[in-house]
């Protein structure tokens, strides 16, 4: 048996070798280039399905396949005392030009290791501020296109009732949840906005049962912040805004559009200062907004036949003055009220 | 609060109750024959997967719904491996089996959907609405059928099976004294891998539920300690059918009702958190005032050993 399978294994390398010799020869490519692109890791403490280190992992991803970086990356790391574990270990063993990931909960662990480092570009979403000389912060800082959803939702209602569902009231949710509520007010001042929170990041069975109960309420327009609540409105066919990604195809007939983070930017102005050996610790935030292209209002696909023309007109108007920076939507981290 | 409050409200209980209702009775079948199935959120998270996985292959949900039984029928059986016939401590070969499973599940998740920003979705179960324009009872009646199927047919069923039938007295007696069993001429080993097995299905019929008829949607977190709760309700229930089910009825009732409470918009002193807390503080009470009282079954957690 063993030695069949040794037998195997060489036929099949022979196998191979034969059919590498026989390959046409591959066109004279443009000599290889005397350096391999800089290793970026990625460490999340979610799994990449959670949707807010998806977005990382993904611009991070798109670089790669571009060939700008070599990209490696570890998931579900957990807020356990394992990510200064693995900093570590990454630090030391693969030395990375730039790390990545997702430092809530882990503040503390990713801080410290960055200190050790500091020839190591740590570049963490975090609510707390950069440091010296090393650690960069990024946040999604989604609430204009946020406050672009409440201007329709505001306009859409027919109830004048609006649900809003949301994981936990963290300043990063609040401040979009806020927004949405501002947005809703400015189009119909007369329109309540419920909110309610599961206090989970990831139980769709749960977002969408507090989504029915809105529903039950006299809701009409949902804001998923979380996954499950689209499901509801597609049941009882009440109109939706998605978060974070584009998520229309949950609900063809249902998903207006949503706020949307892009982080592409964020990682091509890293990329860039690297490149130019011009990186320093900063506020990255700029490039998670609307002007620079970190935010969007998810592509409508065809349901803006379904919103008035004055409130999409209105739309487009504060979209370009947030663009130009003649507008400047309001950040409320303070805990919505549940009635608004 | 109206009257539409209150009949939302129960409706909204049902449809709660039911995923922690299927698994309940699973669990109470297995723990009826002495074994603990700590697997019992592995493995409802694993027929979430299966039965979503299958019904999207397939396009048929009850082909899902088949597969996400049978997956938890296998689940089962491999708990029987470990605890019945290798006689392996329950809460260790349990708690193994919830984390392989969920493991192999989110692993296979990301194999075949991995790199998509939305979590995939399919068609979902729709709910029948009986008596759609009777304004009260259509309302509570406007149900899935694999909830019309747990209350109306499986509580009865496993309190006829526990009570009335051959097996379930082999069952029973396998969970409060298996030598009398084994001295009768029943294998306790083939009565408690069939409990087992059993149970397992109806737990992942319960995390298959959640998948294919409450979201039609598969994700990280679609199970959030529901096994859990399902566990407590079993003592709660004191591993009687009818009992259980009112105590999924309970914790069912007071999640849907505090969602609710959180729309209502009161201005309250108390933090919304304290609505969120209290399915769960409920069945904490509930566990107080009724496991003062449980009788657990005298073998479980002892492998039989005819020795």
């Amino acid at each position: 048996m063993q030695v069949r399978r040794v037998y195997l294994v060489i036929v099949l390398l022979l196998v191979i070798g034969v059919a590498v010799q026989c390959a046409p020869q591959a066109q004279p490519t443009p000599a290889p280039q005397a350096e391999e692109p800089p290793l970026f890791f990625a460490a999340f403490a979610t799994p990449i399905e959670e949707p807010w280190d998806g977005v990382i992992h993904e611009a991070l991803q798109e670089a790669a396949d571009n060939g700008q970086i070599r990209y490696e990356w570890t998931d579900d790391i957990g807020y356990a005392g394992d990510m200064e574990r693995i900093l570590r270990e990454v630090a030391e063993t693969k030395k990375p030009t730039a790390i990545f990931g997702d430092a809530f909960g882990n503040e503390e662990a990713v801080r410290r290791v960055a200190r050790d480092y500091p020839e190591i570009a740590f570049v963490f979403g975090s609510g707390l501020g950069p440091a010296d000389p090393n650690l960069s912060v990024f946040d999604n800082w989604i609430h204009e296109p946020a406050y672009l959803s409440g201007l329709i939702a505001g306009g859409m209602t027919k109830s004048n009732v609006i649900g809003v569902v949301g994981g936990y009231p963290v300043p990063e949710v609040n401040r979009i949840v806020n927004a949405f509520i501002y947005g809703v007010k400015e189009t119909n001042p007369e329109a309540k906005v419920l909110v309610a929170f599961i206090n989970s990041w990831f139980d769709p069975p749960a977002a969408k049962e507090a989504a029915l109960a809105q529903l039950d309420a006299g809701a009409d327009v949902l804001f998923a912040e979380r996954f499950g609540v689209i499901e509801a409105a597609v049941e009882r066919g009440a109109w939706a805004f998605g978060n974070m990604s584009d998520q229309y195809e949950l609900g063809p007939e249902n998903v207006l559009t949503g706020p949307v983070w892009d982080m592409r930017p964020t990682v091509q102005y890293v990329i860039k200062q690297l490149e130019a050996g011009a990186y320093t610790a900063q506020d990255l935030k700029d490039f998670s907004m609307m002007a620079k292209g970190g935010a969007r209002l998810a592509p409508f696909h065809g349901m803006d036949k379904y919103i008035p023309e004055d409130i999409l007109a209105l739309v487009k108007q504060r979209e370009q003055e947030i663009k130009d920076g003649l507008f400047r939507v309001p950040i409320d981290e303070a805990q919505p009220a549940p009635e608004n | 609060m109206d009257a539409l409050f209150l009949v939302s409200l129960v409706a909204a209980t049902l449809r709660v109750a039911t995923p922690l209702l299927f698994a309940a009775l699973g669990e109470m079948l297995t723990e009826r024959a002495g074994i603990l199935n700590l697997g019992i959120e592995g493995t409802m998270l694993f027929g979430a997967f299966v039965g979503f996985f299958v019904a999207d292959q397939s396009g048929s949900l009850w082909l899902g719904f088949a597969a996400a039984v049978l997956s938890g029928v296998l689940a089962g059986l491999l708990m029987a491996l470990f605890s019945v016939t290798l006689g392996v401590n329950q809460h260790v070969s349990g708690l193994g089996i919830t984390i392989l499973l969920s493991g192999i599940a989110l692993f296979a998740f990301r194999l075949q959907y991995g790199g998509r920003s939305v979590p995939p979705s399919i068609e979902a179960f729709p709910q029948l609405s009986p008596l759609a324009d009777v304004p009260v009872l259509g309302t509570l009646l406007r149900q899935y059928l694999l909830t019309y199927i747990a209350f109306l047919g499986l509580v009865p069923l496993a309190w006829w099976l526990l009570y009335h039938t051959r097996l379930g007295l082999h069952i029973r007696a396998a969970g409060e004294n298996p030598e009398a069993v084994d001295a009768a001429g029943v294998d306790v080993f083939r009565v408690r891998y069939l409990a087992l097995a059993i149970g397992g299905g109806l737990i992942a019929a319960g995390g298959a539920f959640l998948s294919l008829a409450q979201l039609g949607s598969f994700t990280h977190g679609m199970v959030s300690g529901r096994g859990w709760v399902a566990l407590a309700l079993v003592i709660f229930g004191n591993w009687d059918p009818i009992k259980v089910m009112i105590g999924s009825l309970i914790f069912g009732g007071t999640f849907a009702l505090q969602l609710r409470l959180q729309t209502l918009g009161w201005d309250l002193v108390v933090p919304y958190e304290t609505f969120l807390a209290l399915p769960y503080l409920v069945t904490i009470a509930a566990l107080i005032l009724a496991g003062r009282n449980a009788t657990y079954p005298a073998a479980l957690l002892k492998p039989y050993r005819r020795d």
